[in-house]
């Protein structure tokens, strides 16, 4: 495709409407002011429209296609909210019976349509994606050609550009050193050339919208990054008060992390505080005020050989709260859950039913309970089963729910030196079924409690990505809606002084500054052909 | 200090009232002695509205002193405060473009704005964990403000549609602007009854099932109109005509919808009194006062206010929503109704953006758009917390 070559000597590649230093129309029916957006540049889908590329390049860059793709992904953002997303019913029950259970027929097609996990649904990300691949297509489309427009233009205009400008007067007996000046006062940047003035200030602000768009890229790609291994750890541990535990996600070659949970707190507000009391006596129940586990952060040894117990290196101490995550390494710690007086440890007491006599007692740990317990002179206990979480499953035969022992249940076998043989007991939190001949019984000691803090373990390698793209977006934004591009063209001609302006935003604006050029000089005030000018 | 703070609000209330009032002289006059008695009543109308922000900023940090926490942590100081930002977003743009006609309208939707907020329960209340944040603060703060700013876009755009549409025969466009009338009067019919049966000490109480199937009893403050689902009324009350839908969440689902069909009926009221007094459309009896406003002039103070909001809404309603969010839930985002619905209003302006800068929609089409913009950002307030509750329900 040939270039255009202008009057004025410049060279314009092909699809060019204004030429790019003089801003002469190349073809008779160009409009100059609406070519002014983007200078009349030549602009890849406004140029070639045969292949398929043009076509699917056209599509994208279009900004009504924009416009609906924003639209359409804010209507099903919005069809998501209608009910509970997923994520947000209970975590036991079937999605398949709440939804109609719960809201209806309404409810039995909203998840008959994947409304129910709207946000994660292969054509809301598609959707996204579009929207991505729109708005760098458009930016491309319009951001290079624009910028080089804005580097060549050069100080005088053609005439017919001048002319066809919106603001536009013509003055007689004008200084323009005056001029210069006064628009200097406004602190725009003026050039000279044989006698004729440019003077442009904001041209910066004109890069606003393709900044912001770079930045709603990056934020756009940092979360799709989330879905590639080794960029997310989200894990939730759990540890019991005065216990260690390993942290899931935090193993690599140099060894491995360990979380000791020195101590839980849960406090709550003072009821009778004078400042809340108002408040707080409203409330049915108690109002938190702070939930905290101090904790203790451990790590391996790096030289351990596999089979052997690690090592633990204490690396530092640590408070977690809601909203003070606790941060090592690539890590944070973040205050879930809790579990207050979950069962510990259980004692019991060997009895001798006729006489009442104890013959030594054991304590279990409900986690790592042992099979036997020797209580010396020949006594001894055996467990030879254990429930953690007691119940009679549709059988009637004793199973468990979970391996929290929430509801402990025993087999116990007794042996004494009466009773070599063993005497069998079943014994739970107000149960004892026993053979009615035993000699010997299991009598409940005392519990142990403990409380759990839960943590949710989370690495986010997108994070840095995610607020470089936000603040590229903020800077994006401020730029181009905050500040606007003025340009004031004043060009010497036979009949008298042209003077032209224009802005790509907030006419309102660069007219008080013409208000203020045209009392400070000779210029005639520069008159509105689109709006009998705003006041 | 919390006696002085409810003085400093409610002075404050009391001058923007009269704001209000001055800015309605400065434009009530006729052609004739226009500049000088305009140009006094608005200077007047400013100064009080400033004077007024002072107080609301004096209550503001009396309050906080005395909770000991920003106090935009319920209902009544969120709103309160969105109010306070609704006029310091009028004062900015007053200043930039010295229209008083804006103030006869700016005023009184925010002196709206905080009635509201002052039928909400108004005890300084502690603050649970998750919300114990500064970035909370900022993050709440900040998107107030920038609603604030998007609100005078509807205030602007709203009286440019009174201005320019066509009211000499009937059409769509007369309807809704009635409408959005309507929802305006149904605030004043809200607060209008909240305060007749306070004042009468109306109750009836309810037994019935919360979310862990426990009995429950509550309190109606106005007669029942939507009982709650499965509810058995515990006096000789009057009502309910209709039991309210069991899909709606919360112990108090019922009592918010009852409150407001009471509000909508007020409001309907209201409405048919005006227009019995007025003989015709309240848009048109509004249009002849403000017919000497420039059509232009609006629609350019509507997009500057979307242009200067836009980008304070987004920082203050995502990204340091997104930043308190990481740190208090460990993540940033969570799809969260309140959370989609701030998205929404982004997505909305941004539309808007592109249609009013590369799509050339000015004028009227681009003042239909910021009302509804308005629209979606008093949902995400009141429904989302009325409706969809999720992690930010405060009550
Ligand atoms: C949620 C997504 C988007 C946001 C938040 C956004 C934001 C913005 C903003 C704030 C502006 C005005 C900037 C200014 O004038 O300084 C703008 C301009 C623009 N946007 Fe977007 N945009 C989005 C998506 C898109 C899409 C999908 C397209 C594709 C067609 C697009 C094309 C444009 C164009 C062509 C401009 C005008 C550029 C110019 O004046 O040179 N945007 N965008």
């Amino acid at each position: 495709m040939q270039s255009k070559l202008c009057e004025c000597g410049h060279s314009n590649p092909y699809g060019t409407s204004l030429c790019q230093a003089c801003g002469k129309p190349l073809d008779n029916e160009v409009e100059v002011l609406s070519s002014m957006r983007y200078e009349g540049s030549a602009r890849r889908s406004q140029t070639y429209k045969s292949t398929i590329v043009d076509r699917v390049w056209n599509f994208f860059s279009s900004v009504k296609v924009g416009v609906w793709l924003i639209v359409t992904i804010l209507v099903a953002a919005a069809i998501g909210t209608i009910f509970p997303q997923e994520m947000f019913i209970p975590p036991n029950v079937d999605p398949a019976s709440h939804y109609e259970s719960e809201y209806g027929t309404l409810g039995f097609i909203y998840y008959l349509l994947g409304f129910h996990n709207l946000y994660g649904s292969w054509w809301f990300i598609i959707l996204l994606g579009m929207l991505g691949l729109s708005i760098i297509i458009a930016s491309l489309d319009r951001g290079i050609p624009l910028y080089k427009a804005l580097k060549t233009q050069r100080v005088t205009r053609h005439d017919q550009f001048m002319k066809n400008q919106r603001l536009l007067s013509v003055s007689h007996d004008v200084e323009m050193e005056e001029i210069k000046y006064s628009l200097e006062t406004l602190r725009y940047k003026v050039r000279e050339e044989e006698g004729n003035l440019f003077a442009e200030k904001g041209r910066f602000s004109r890069w606003g919208a393709y900044v912001n768009h770079v930045g709603l890229i990056i934020f756009l790609t940092g979360a799709m990054l989330r879905f590639f291994p080794g960029m997310y750890v989200d894990e939730i541990l759990w540890v019991r008060e005065g216990e260690k535990a390993s942290i899931p996600g935090t193993k690599s070659d140099e060894g491995q992390f360990y979380l000791e949970n020195n101590d839980f707190i849960l406090e709550m507000y003072d009821k009778n505080d004078k400042k809340f009391n108002s408040a707080l006596s409203s409330v049915d129940g108690e109002v938190a005020k702070n939930y905290q586990s101090n904790v203790t952060l451990y790590k391996t040894e790096p030289a351990h050989t596999i089979g052997e117990e690690p090592k633990l290196l204490k690396v530092k101490d640590g408070v977690i709260r809601v909203n003070e995550p606790f941060k090592f390494d690539s890590f944070a710690l973040y205050q879930t859950d809790f579990k207050l007086n979950e069962f510990y440890k259980m004692s019991f007491k060997l009895e001798e039913k006729s006489t009442g006599k104890f013959f030594g007692d054991l304590t279990v740990d409900l986690h790592e309970p042992e099979t036997e317990y020797d209580l010396g002179n020949g006594y001894r206990v055996e467990i030879l089963d254990y429930y953690p979480n007691f119940v009679l499953n549709e059988h009637n035969q004793p199973a468990t729910v979970n391996n929290l022992p929430d509801n402990p249940a025993f087999v116990f076998a007794m042996y004494s030196p009466s009773t070599p043989k063993g005497e069998k007991a079943f014994v739970g939190i107000q149960k004892n079924i026993e053979s009615g001949d035993n000699q010997f019984k299991m009598s409940f000691a005392g519990i142990e409690t403990k409380d759990l803090t839960a943590l949710t373990v989370r690495k986010d390698h997108t994070l840095w990505i995610i607020a470089l793209g936000g603040i590229i977006f903020m800077i994006g934004v401020t730029q181009g809606l905050y500040w606007n591009y003025r340009r004031i063209w004043i060009k010497q001609n036979e009949d008298g002084i042209w003077a032209a302006a224009h802005t790509n935003k907030n006419w309102y604006g660069l007219k008080k500054d013409l208000e203020f050029l045209s009392d400070k000089t000779n210029l005639t005030p520069l008159e509105d052909k689109e709006i009998d000018s705003i006041k | 200090m919390s006696e002085l703070s409810s003085t400093l609000l409610y002075s404050a209330f009391i001058i923007y009232l009269f704001s209000t009032l001055f800015f309605a002289m400065s434009i009530s006059d006729k052609k004739q002695s226009k500049a000088a008695y305009t140009k006094r009543w608005g200077r007047i109308g400013f100064i009080s509205a400033c004077a007024g922000f002072l107080f609301q900023l004096g209550y503001f940090i009396t309050r906080w002193i005395a909770s000991g926490h920003a106090p935009v942590s319920n209902l009544f100081e969120f709103t309160t405060f969105f109010g306070m930002m609704m006029v310091l977003a009028f004062i900015i743009l007053y200043i930039i473009y010295r229209t008083n006609g804006l103030g006869v309208f700016a005023m009184p939707v925010a002196v709206l704005v905080i009635s509201y907020a002052s039928m909400f329960p108004r005890e300084i209340s502690p603050l649970i964990p998750a919300l114990q944040s500064d970035w909370l603060k900022i993050h709440v703060t900040t998107a107030a403000l920038g609603e604030g700013i998007l609100a005078i876009s509807f205030v602007s755009g709203l009286i440019y549609l009174i201005r320019t549409v066509d009211q000499s025969v009937s059409t769509k466009k007369t309807k809704w602007l009635e409408i959005i009338l309507y929802s305006l009067l149904s605030v004043v019919g809200f607060i209008v009854v909240s305060l007749a049966f306070k004042g009468t000490g109306y109750e009836t109480s309810f037994e019935m099932m919360n979310e862990n199937n426990q009995p429950t009893k509550i309190v109606y403050e106005m007669p029942a109109l939507a009982g709650p689902a499965n509810g058995k009324q515990l006096d000789e009350g009057f009502g309910p005509l209709f039991s309210t839908p069991s899909w709606m969440n919360g112990v108090d689902a019922s009592i918010k919808l009852n409150t407001f069909i009471w509000s909508l009926v007020a409001g309907l009221i209201i409405y048919g009194l005006l227009r019995l007094i007025l003989r015709k459309r309240i848009s048109a009896a509004l249009q002849s006062k403000v017919n000497n406003m420039n059509p232009e002039l609006l629609d350019e103070i509507s997009y500057r206010a979307v242009a200067i909001g836009f980008p304070i809404f987004t920082l203050g309603a995502l990204i340091f929503a997104m930043i308190w969010a990481q740190q208090a839930w460990s993540r940033f985002w969570g799809w969260d109704p309140k959370e989609v619905w701030a998205l929404i209003t982004f997505l909305f302006y941004a539309a808007y953006l592109h249609l009013r800068l590369s799509r050339g929609w000015h004028g009227e089409k681009s003042a239909w758009l910021c009302v509804l913009g308005f629209w979606i950002i008093t949902f995400n307030l009141i429904a989302v917390n009325l409706v969809l509750v999720g992690l930010h329900s405060y009550a």
